[in-house]
Formats: C-alpha cells, structure tokens, sequence
C-alpha cells in the first residue's frame, strides 16, 4: 500500500458530533448500565439527587421559613410530628421539618467546601510528591504521615478550639484534617503510573513535566479521587455533625443538624422527634453518598470490567 | 551518519535500606553506529541493557558517560533547541502496546501529540494528517474516535507506530515492538515496518531477544551481554559464523525446523548473572564453555575484528594470544 494511494482514499466529509463522540458515548452508556444494575448505587444515586433537589429548592418548600432564623412561638413548643407539623416542633415552637429541610443546604455546603479543599490541598501535593520523587516526596509524605496519625476529628477540635467556634471555622478544621487522606491517595497512584510506557512515550515525544502531569497523569487518577470524594461527603457530613453536635460548629438557631441534635438530646427520650428527625437527616445522607461511593467504585474501577 | 553511540555507559544508583548503595551496571562502554536507511538489530537476553541504551539514546534515562550523536549532532546533553530537533529526527515504539497509548485519550489525541508538541497543526489540518497517519499504518478512519481498549494489541502497536512517524523521524528505535503481539499479529507487522522502512528510507535500531526477527529485517546485528557488545557484523556474517562463544549459544537456542537436526552450539546453561556485581574479567565466563582458566575470569577481553565490519569480544580471538 503506497501513501498517496491510500490519501486519496481519505473521505472528504466532516465527521458528525456522534461520530466523533463515538468512544465518549459508548463509554458513558456502559457507565450507566453498570450503575443500573448496581441497586445500591441506584438507591445512593437517588439519595443523593434527592438531597441535592431539597437543598436546592428548600427555601420556597418549607411550611414556616421565619422558624429558621430562630422565631419564638412558646404557644406551640414540644409538639409531636402532625399534620401541622410533620416533625413536631422543637422547645420554642419552631418546626422542626422547616429546619431539617434548611439544615441540608447547609449541611451539603459544608461537605462540598470541605471536600473540595481536600481536594485542591490533597491532589497537587500527591501528584508532586509522586512525580518529582526524592526528598520533595519524603518531606511531603513525613507531614502527611504526621496529620494521618492524628485522629482527624481530635485534631479538628483542637483546631476550633483554637479558632473559636462557627460554621466557618469549622469547614476550616475540617479542610485541615481531611487532605492528608488524598496525599496518600494521589501520590500511590503516581508512583504506579509513571512508570508507565505511555508516560514514557510521551517524554520520548518531548512533553514537559507540567503536560505529563496534568494530560498524562491527572485523568488516570480521577477515578479514585472520584470514589473518595463521594464517601468524604459523607464522612464530611459526619464531621460537620460532630462539630456542630459538640457546640464548636454552627451556632444555634443556625438550622444544622449536629447542632439541633445537641440540643435535642436534652429532651430525650419524651420529645424524642426532637432530635430523631435531625438523626435520621444525617444517616440517610451520609448513607446515600457511601453508596454512591461504592457504586463509582465499581463503575470506575477497571479491574471490575473486562 | 545517522547516530553514532561511542562508549555510552548507563548506571543505576539503587538504594537498598539498610544495605546501602549500589550500582546497577546495565551499560557498558557500549559503542554503536547507524548509517541512514539502514537496520541495526541490537539482541540480548532479558536484561542485558539492550533496552537502556535506546532509552539513552531518546534521553529517557541519563547517561552517565559516552556519547550519543543523532543526524551528526551530540546530543548527550542537549539543551532546549536541540532536545527538540532529537524528538523529531529519532522516535521511539514500545514493547507493549497495550501500555503505551494513555488509556484515556482518543487514538486521534495520542496521534496528535507530537504535532501538539512541535507543529502548530491544530483542529482540521491536525486530524487530516492523523488520518493520513492511520491510513499509513493501515487502520480505518473511524478508529481515531475510539479508545485504545477498543482495540487488539496489533491495532495499537499500530496506532504507536503512526504516532512514531507523526513528525517525519529519520530513526526509529523499536523497542521489541513485536514481542508482545500474537505470532500472526508478529508477522503482519514486521512486514508493514519492513515496507515502511523501504517507502521512507528510515534507519531503524531494532531492540529484540528474537534472533529470527533480526535476520528477517537488519543489515547489522549487534549481540549485547551484560550491558556489553560482544558481537557486531552484517547479519549474514553473524548468523553464517558466529565468532564469540554467546552468540553460538544463541544461535544454538533458536530451534530449528528440521527434524533430528542436532543444536549448533552448546546449550546455555545457568542465568545471568546480577548487574549488580559484574565479577573480573569477561562477564560471560561463568556460563562461557571454552572459558580460559586464568585469563578469562581475569581480565576483559578487547574486541577482536573478525572480519570485515565483524568484530567480537572474546580472548579465543586475541592474536597475541596464539
């Protein structure tokens, strides 16, 4: 076969969108097959988009948005779950659903900010520490190993406590405790894949370190750091509880759940909606994104295909 | 003179915790020459460095001395402008396709990286000439959307074949480009890199354990043995007399289609020996069968010329010696 035969073979027409997005398409319905027949994932899926509907809608759903700001109608305090109000109210007459449904926007802020500073911390920090290697990588990983070895939740009220108490804070805290776990994540990956031919290959055509790192590396990590991400929202949520639960989180009236609960459990066990509703707001949440998780992780995860 | 390699030595530093450093010799005093259109096989076993010097040679591992010089140029340690002439005058194809093309790129995307690296060819101009490419190495059009786990092993070593000529290279290594394939797979693609080579006057430095592959494509063929050259000539010359004893015991290892035929030389026996610590002398006595007590495990043997472009490293061929 000679060159010039073969270019004249060549068609001449562009190729349409869906030929082009052949590869991307096909990959896509595999993923959403795979999911599909994962039930849990299905059910952490919906979870989640369930959640994330209710934060994004909660401020025009709520039946008495004035009870989030901290009204006071001691006319109906400690009331059980009604047609009135389905969570009951809480000791000064706010209802308690309100403050559920308010509590989720903020409850998914926090584990979206969280995670999402681990993240832009964790990922380049393990990415240099595996590429450059050497003393770069010891003294990174050393520091990680230091923060890993720390109980994060301790470390993380030390951190308030220091800090004062707050929302804000909080997420703060939280974001100082939770990158290490991506360090170590990033930089195994990296270790294992550059030494890979095709990062070879691509040195030999004469990329530099910063295309090899973000063209070559970086998307053949996502998918753990995709996985990881979905399960540290939930365990980031859990965090953000505790804070709240222990005080050194969101103030009260703030409408967040960890904090309602620790209130809440003072009127245990007679006016037990009080701090049930919040309860079961975390469980279901932090359960729905750990599904999810374990769902990503079998889509995601090439060793479970083929 | 198409590359040059002149006493090229490659070692490793490895650090064992607790044992302390040591140096992985896996090239020695290595000295090769390509002239332009021409193949040069370069043969060992697993292990022998064959590997690393084409890996020099694309400066994907440091030298630690020699020198290495591409299209007339010395590029041992070359700065910016000429690290670039080298990625597009010496290209290189892998041993195993399955790794060699990133998993999450398009075939169009691995095609195109060398043209996104070093020409400004962007957007329809780029995927024409990625078409051209695949139709060069003989693939359909529409496989340039697809991802390389879509593909069988010949069809990516394909794919990295077409990347590797992407730019227009006057060399290519080719790294046991076949090893990895299935043996009808082999054949084919042997074929389309010898009719290659033919269409476009490329020199080619071919890195294999498969002798029968080198005879079927090189001019030269250079036997490496424990990060040394021990043997060099024109392939015919090599294979009808092979002068250093490992070559024999290669040759002797290749079977043979015949029936009852008895091997050529004597068999190998035993492995080779750790790059770690080379003993005295030739590193080949330990598994040499007419090594000379006293002189081999002694000292290195020089290279002897055995004939006309055929020389080889062995004290059986020191005149001074007889």
């Amino acid at each position: 076969m000679t060159e010039s035969a073969l270019q004249r073979d060549l068609p001449t027409t562009d190729p349409t969108w869906a030929e082009r997005n052949h590869a991307a398409l096909r990959t896509l319905r595999l993923y959403v097959r795979t999911l599909f027949r994962n039930a849990s994932a299905v059910l952490g899926l919906g979870l989640v988009l369930f959640f994330l509907a209710i934060a994004a809608v909660g401020p025009w759903i709520i039946p008495y948005p004035e009870d989030a700001a901290g009204a006071v109608h001691m006319d109906r305090k400690l009331q059980p779950p009604s047609a009135e109000h389905w969570f009951g109210t809480d000791e000064v007459g706010n209802d308690v659903f309100s403050r559920v449904v308010l509590g989720t926007r903020l409850t998914l802020q926090i584990a979206l900010i969280v995670t999402g500073v681990a993240i832009l911390i964790g990922v380049p920090l393990g990415m240099i520490a595996g590429y450059v290697g050497g003393a770069v990588q010891e003294v990174i990983m050393r520091v990680t190993d230091i923060f890993l070895g720390v109980p994060g939740l301790i470390l993380a009220i030390a951190i308030v406590g220091a800090l004062g108490p707050g929302i804000a804070n909080a997420m703060l805290a939280l974001s100082l405790v939770w990158w290490p776990g991506y360090v170590r994540l990033v930089q195994a990956k990296t270790l294992s894949l550059k030494n890979e031919i095709y990062v070879d290959a691509a040195r030999s055509m004469g990329a530099g370190p910063m295309r090899i790192v973000f063209v070559h590396l970086l998307p053949n990590c996502t998918s753990p750091i995709v996985v990881k991400a979905s399960m540290d929202m939930g365990m980031a949520i859990l965090g953000a509880a505790s804070l709240g639960f222990l005080g050194l989180g969101a103030q009260p009236p703030e409408p967040e759940w960890g904090a309602m609960i620790s209130i809440a459990r003072n009127y245990l066990p007679d006016w037990w909606w009080y701090s049930f509703f919040p309860g079961l707001a975390i469980f279901i949440t932090v359960m729905g994104f750990n599904l999810l998780g374990d769902g990503l992780r079998d889509i995601l995860d090439p060793q479970h295909r083929e | 003179m198409m590359l040059e390699v002149r006493d090229l030595k490659v070692h490793f530093d490895v650090s064992r915790r607790g044992r302390g450093r040591t140096v992985v010799q896996a090239v020695n005093e290595v000295s090769l020459h390509l002239e332009r259109g021409e193949a040069l096989g370069l043969v060992g076993e697993s292990g022998s460095g064959k590997s690393t010097v084409g890996k020099a040679i694309l400066q994907l591992v440091r030298p630690n001395a020699g020198s290495i010089r591409v299209g007339g140029e010395e590029m041992t340690q070359p700065d910016r402008e000429r690290e670039t002439r080298l990625r597009r005058t010496a290209q290189m194809v892998f041993q195993d396709p399955h790794s060699s093309l990133n998993p999450r790129m398009t075939i169009l995307r691995s095609v195109a990286e060398p043209m996104i690296l070093h020409t400004r060819l962007r957007g329809q101009a780029m995927r024409a000439r990625v078409a051209e490419l695949l139709g060069i190495v003989g693939l359909p059009q529409h496989f340039q959307f697809r991802y390389p786990h879509e593909l069988s092993g010949g069809q990516k070593q394909r794919v990295c074949i077409a990347r590797a000529i992407a730019l227009d290279p006057d060399l290519l290594i080719l790294d046991e480009p076949t090893s990895a394939l299935d043996v009808s797979v082999q054949a084919q693609i042997l074929e389309f890199l010898r009719s290659l080579q033919q269409d476009r006057g490329l020199s080619y430095l071919f890195i294999s354990h498969n002798l029968a592959v080198v005879r079927h494509l090189c001019n030269r063929v250079a036997v490496m043995y424990l990060g040394r050259i021990v043997e060099e000539g024109p392939t015919e010359e090599v294979f009808r007399s092979p002068q250093h004893p490992y070559t024999r015991a290669l040759l002797g290892a290749v079977p043979l289609p015949q029936a009852r035929q008895p091997l050529a030389g004597d068999p190998l026996t035993g492995d080779i020996p750790s790059p770690v610590d080379l003993p005295p002398g030739c590193s080949f006595t330990s598994r040499c069968p007419q090594a000379i007590g006293g002189l081999c495990d002694v000292r290195a043997p020089d290279d002897f010329v055995r004939g006309p472009g055929h020389r080889a490293r062995c004290h059986l061929h020191d005149p001074a010696r007889a």
